[in-house]
């Protein structure tokens, strides 16, 4: 297989239980580059699992995960962020006390070192506030703890990360939960600008209007099943629509 | 205006309240007893309240991280008592010190790997280490104290005079302070022990081994508390089997009072140090003014809950500034 072939992700036959939830029946997943995949699917389809084992939060029970041909194991999220798969998580991981900037460099902080390595707390000042302008974002002071923010600004910031250490796929799970119209439809221009990069994303949402638009792929789940998956000129809303109620 | 400001900006120090609170008390004893700041009582204060901070220090990192640890006391008097066993049988003192402090780390590692393996609070862990290290102490003594005479090289560095108020463990005190200061404020593991404090979901899907975090904060929590069980020891040339009993709650009080959290990813070791200074100020106030010793507890309970409920005023205060 030539490398333009081999997809960016494939996850195959992915099982996974909670207890004696069966969350994941044996899913199949595909990401090629430069993609946008729509993943869509009622609450509680399992589309949040599916993404945390590719984000190396739980690993499958059973299944394979394979990036640009090669298997791989993530036994952790540093793993994952290390092949460059940066996730935007639905519950916003950022820690309410802490300030922006140790937020966004959180578990990557910047260190100088004197022979002790120390943080580079202005470089990471700095940086974050970059990639919060990036975005649009004005946020004066980065030393701010996050608890003072509103929940567009710590969506916003939490976006501005994901944004920031991207390299190959960016997995955003409900990322216009929180925010408003207008900030939404920038979210969307910002995905469409990563395929441009040739920056694979996936967007998880369970309304498919939020994704339409700018997905090449949607694949829909059901109680932890595929039960669709399309290229975009193969279908339509309404018949998507169909698909995650009718299941 | 502008003197506004300029308070609010001292009062977003997170020390602020407790260092006023602090100076408050000082005069307050002063006043009523001159004796109370004479120099042979302020190096009194000065060379009790190290070896009792040194163990607070350690229970607040690991506060910061969301754990408690109830056993430190019960360590502070085993480890000096495992160091007369050691030599006792003939292992020189300077190596029963190394050997029984590589132990309190080995306390720590078992208290931490049960915590995070289990998942059972760290509060039922280390009330159960507690119980345990002390039944060990009374075990191996049969309740009764235990000359502790070791090498004069290691009383010096451990306890020395260096001058009128100076002497070595409070050195000891203000140089671990200051390291694990730099250490939660610039250091990479520091961001990740408030973090897993804080909020310990979000630290570990953004790569952070929460579990070792936490199992270092408690190893750190067991070495300083029989690192300070060893200053006491030898301060008293003694190791008593019930050395350091309801130290866990002095700790857990000193870092409350200097600001630290009790749901974690909050808190500063500075304003432990200034909160252990609190509390032995009023402990040996009372004693210098002659009210009974037993009111030591009745106020030192006072200053937690003001302490904390102006520290709550004043985080919210500042909250509204913003």
């Amino acid at each position: 297989m030539s490398v333009k072939n081999t997809p960016l992700i494939k996850m195959v036959n992915i099982h996974k239980w909670f207890g004696r939830v069966y969350a994941l029946q044996g899913v199949d997943f595909s990401v090629n580059n430069a993609e946008v995949v729509g993943l869509v699917g009622d609450n509680g389809a399992g589309k949040s699992t599916l993404m945390k084992i590719l984000s190396g939060v739980y690993p499958p029970d059973v299944g394979e995960i394979f990036f640009e041909g090669k298997k791989v194991m993530f036994r952790s999220p540093k793993d994952a962020m290390e092949l460059g798969i940066e996730t935007l998580y639905q519950d916003i991981a950022l820690v309410p006390l802490m300030s922006i900037s140790r937020n966004f460099f959180l578990g990557r902080e910047i260190v100088k070192s004197f022979g002790l390595k120390l943080l580079d707390l202005k470089r990471m000042d700095d940086e974050s506030l970059k990639g919060l302008n990036a975005l649009g974002l004005h946020i004066a002071d980065p030393k701010v703890p996050v608890e003072n923010l509103s929940g567009g600004q710590r969506q916003g910031v939490a976006l501005a990360r994901a944004m920031y250490f991207k390299r190959r796929l960016l997995i955003l799970d409900e990322p216009t939960n929180n925010l408003s119209v207008k900030e939404s439809v920038k979210v969307l221009e910002f995905v469409t600008r990563l395929k441009e990069q040739g920056i694979s994303s996936i967007f998880v949402t369970h309304n498919i209007h939020h994704v339409y638009s700018i997905a090449d792929k949607i694949v829909v789940l059901s109680h932890g099943k595929k039960v669709g998956e399309y290229k975009k000129e193969e279908t339509s809303i309404d018949h998507i629509v169909e698909m995650i109620t009718s299941s | 205006m502008k003197v506004g400001g300029v308070i609010l900006r001292l009062l977003k120090l997170k020390e602020a309240s407790i260092t006023i609170i602090t100076l408050a008390t000082i005069l307050f004893f002063y006043s009523l007893q001159p004796i109370f700041l004479s120099p042979s009582n302020v190096n009194t204060l000065l060379s009790i309240t190290p070896e009792l901070g040194i163990p607070a220090l350690g229970v607040t990192v690991l506060m910061i991280a969301g754990e408690f640890d109830l056993s430190i006391g019960s360590v502070f008097g085993f480890i000096p008592l495992f160091i007369t066993v050691l030599m006792e049988n003939g292992i020189s003192s300077e190596f029963a010190i190394i050997l029984a402090l590589f132990s309190s780390c080995l306390v720590g590692l078992m208290h931490g790997f049960i915590t995070v393996k289990t998942g059972i609070p760290s509060f039922i862990t280390t009330l159960g280490g507690m119980l345990i290290w002390r039944g060990v102490a009374l075990i191996i003594t049969g309740g009764q104290p235990k000359y502790f005479t070791i090498a004069p090289s290691i009383v010096k560095l451990m306890t020395g005079s260096i001058s009128k108020f100076i002497n070595m463990q409070l050195i000891w005190f203000f140089a671990i302070a200051m390291i694990l200061w730099l250490i939660l404020e610039r250091c990479r593991f520091g961001n990740w022990v408030y973090a897993t404090g804080g909020k310990k979901d979000a630290a570990r899907v953004m790569g952070i081994n929460t579990d070792m975090v936490k199992i270092l904060c408690f190893m750190l929590s067991s070495f300083l508390a029989g690192f300070g069980g060893i200053i006491q020891s030898i301060r008293l040339n003694t190791a008593l089997p019930n050395q350091g009993t309801d130290l866990e709650f002095d700790a857990i009080a000193a870092a409350v009072i200097g600001g630290t959290s009790l749901m974690g990813g909050a808190g500063t070791v500075i304003g432990t140090t200034i909160g252990e200074f609190l509390s032995r100020v009023i402990e040996n106030g009372l004693i210098i003014i002659r009210a009974p010793s037993y009111y030591f507890r009745l106020y030192i309970g006072m200053v937690v809950i003001i302490a904390v409920i102006l520290n709550f005023y004043i985080a919210k205060k500042i909250k509204r500034s913003v």
